[in-house]
């Protein structure tokens, strides 16, 4: 049974049909690349997926069960984590903060229920060291380079055991090193059966780590190709409109 | 503050960025220098300890000081309402509508004979509704806390004069010694006898309660999630709703609360006086945001400590009663508050992250100094 199963999903914003009649299933332990232009509807797909809106038409299933997500952490509830591409981060909080933020370690008893900053401090500062980045815990997001930045939104997603990891563009910002550790890490997370969906402008990424690449182009799928049976040149086609479908 | 070089140096490699990245993490000083209400506890030791030396007979008084401190003490509690609200990127400008109508619904029950409790609870329970109905409007409806609020202002101010019937209330009935003695207990007391020494001032209740406010909600800012929520919202509250954090309960909540500081300050006052009229807390709104600004909030939101909310109101306070004892005409006091207010914004304008007092004392005393 597929882990997620979109069928037939549209979205408008007022005049703007973001997305058409989107369909596709991802399976259990599948990486796939969801590529696109600009304004394709990558980033819209993401959102309808972490439920931060309902689709217009069509519906979207989880584990084969028909879900409607209201808020983000239904669909958290569900094992869905995500990589936004705004990285949704606040500035005025530390990185161990911004890790935690929304489900923050407590200890105690009520109403002395008080933070468990060292234990939060000591847990982020392990998933950077894993993601190999130079991120302290403690220092202020405002204070950071982007790729630290990245770390953080990407460190978010290892506190729970995900079904699926959505990931909107996170290795955009980030050197070759860090880039070479993200893809490391899908492949991991792709071993403990992990679905990714890595959404992503750079070609040589997306071949590197996808079983699966989706095209979108102006809110419609045009493509749905296995990796090996396709090429960086048919997808370029693909996505630019140079090539019709396939 | 070290400055930024990590940047570019994390693409080469491994030693070098341990390097150069070292003393980013900022320590508990650079903290503190950094830290407006820091900067504002110095001025107002300074202006204190001045004005006491140039009037000891009628500033420096321990009398002057329970003065003082009582005056202030509602300003600090409704400021440390406020600076939740501004935590969250709003503002509350209902406060001293909503101290005019506790104190009338309040003192209509003790009019009409009914114990203090009742009456009190009558008080806060008008105070909590305004700020439920902000709350709902802003936080579920999505309004501008700004219109909403100012639409409270009227609203509370009109129903406090219907309700008094455009009267002073101040025949409270039977309870009405234990309503003055709520406003006007003081401890430690200097009794004949007492053991106290006598340059300990006899501090009001007033003073207690903001103290009380002021402990609980320091705890509550520092090691809370709540307190987390709170600031998360007024960095980015897009991902504070995109991490799951409960934002329209929080918002709501924050103008409760605000209504709640000012239902207590309200309530504190009219047992001080023994007397409620409707037009109680008029232009203390102004007040109590200059002091949470001058305190160290931002307006833009994300900022903002209960210690910079009474350290603020003190700060305003000491001012005033300066200005008084220096023989300068009361309706001086709106031009100070106003003229603070403006200066406190910017001195507070962040620049990179620091106060503008931060930076400008960096520039004056380069970092090896400290
Ligand atoms: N909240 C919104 N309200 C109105 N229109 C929106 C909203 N979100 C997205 N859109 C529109 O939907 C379309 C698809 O946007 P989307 O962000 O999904 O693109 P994308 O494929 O992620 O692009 P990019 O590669 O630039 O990130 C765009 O035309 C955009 O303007
Ligand atoms: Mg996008």
């Amino acid at each position: 049974m597929a882990l997620l199963d979109i069928r037939n999903v549209s979205k408008n914003f007022g005049a703007i049909r973001a997305l058409s009649e989107v369909s596709f299933a991802l399976e259990p332990g599948e990486v796939v690349g969801l590529m696109g232009d600009n304004g394709a509807g990558k980033s819209t797909m993401v959102k309808l997926i972490a439920g931060n809106f309902p689709p217009s038409e069509g519906e979207i299933a989880v584990g084969g069960e028909v879900c409607h997500f209201h808020k983000p952490i239904e669909a958290r509830g569900k094992g869905i984590e995500v990589v936004y591409q705004d990285l949704a981060i606040a500035d005025n909080l530390t990185a161990a903060e911004n890790v935690f933020l929304g489900r923050e370690i407590k200890k105690g008893v009520w109403p002395f229920r008080v933070l468990d900053k060292q234990a939060m401090i000591e847990r982020s500062a392990a998933l950077f060291q894993e993601l190999k980045s130079e991120t302290r815990p403690r220092d202020l997001v405002k204070k950071m380079s982007g790729g630290q930045r990245q770390a953080v939104a990407i460190a978010r997603t290892r506190l729970s055991q995900a079904k699926l990891v959505l990931m909107d563009e996170p290795t955009a910002a980030i050197s070759v090193r860090q880039v070479a550790e993200v893809l490391e890490l899908i492949r991991r997370l792709k071993s403990q059966g992990v679905t990714v969906m890595l959404i992503s402008h750079r070609m040589p990424d997306v071949f590197a780590v996808s079983d699966r690449i989706i095209v979108l182009r102006r809110g419609a799928k045009v493509a749905d190709k296995h990796t090996s049976e396709t090429s960086p040149e048919e997808i370029t086609g693909l996505i630019t409109g140079a090539i019709r479908a396939a | 503050m070290p400055p930024e070089p990590a940047k570019a140096s994390i693409e080469t490699d491994h030693a070098a960025i341990t390097d150069v990245v070292e003393n980013r993490e900022q320590t508990l000083l650079d903290k503190l220098f950094a830290s407006q209400a820091f900067w504002v506890t110095i001025a107002l030791a300074i202006l204190y300890v001045g004005m006491a030396l140039y009037e000891p007979n009628a500033f420096g008084t321990v009398e002057n000081l329970a003065n003082m401190t009582r005056n202030f003490a509602p300003f600090g509690i409704m400021a440390i309402g406020m600076t939740v609200v501004i935590i969250t990127g709003g503002i509350d400008l209902s406060i001293g509508s909503i101290m005019g109508l506790v104190a009338i619904v309040a003192g209509l029950f003790l009019t009409w004979e009914y114990p203090w409790y009742i009456a009190f609870g009558a008080g806060l329970a008008a105070g909590l509704i305004c700020g439920a109905v902000s709350g709902f409007f802003v936080a579920y409806v999505g309004m501008s806390s700004f219109v909403v609020t100012l639409g409270m202002m009227a609203i509370a101010r009109s129903l406090a004069i219907v309700f008094s019937g455009n009267q002073m209330l101040y025949k409270f009935g039977p309870d009405a010694p234990i309503v003055k003695a709520i406003g006007q207990w003081r401890w430690p007391l200097h009794t004949p006898d007492s053991w106290l020494p006598h340059w300990l001032p006899q501090l009001s209740s007033h003073f207690w309660t903001m103290i009380i406010f002021a402990l609980v909600a320091g705890f509550a800012f520092n090691f809370t999630a709540w307190g987390r929520h709170l600031f998360a919202i007024g960095g980015n509250e897009q991902a504070a709703r995109l991490t799951g954090v409960p934002v329209d309960r929080i918002k709501f909540f924050a103008y409760v609360f605000s209504a709640f500081t000012a239902s207590i300050a309200s309530l504190l006052i009219l047992g001080y006086s023994g007397s409620a009229i409707n037009a109680l807390g008029q232009s203390y709104e102004l007040r109590v945001i200059a002091a949470t600004v001058i305190g160290g909030a931002n307006l833009m939101g994300g900022a903002g400590t209960a210690f910079g909310a009474v350290v603020g109101s003190a700060l305003l306070e000491v001012i005033r009663n300066a200005l008084l004892m220096a023989g300068i005409d009361s309706n001086w006091q709106g031009a100070f508050v106003g003229a603070f207010i403006i200066l406190a914004v910017l001195l507070g304008m962040q620049s990179g992250g620091k106060s503008l007092i931060a930076a400008t004392i960096e520039r004056i005393l380069p970092r090896k100094h400290r």
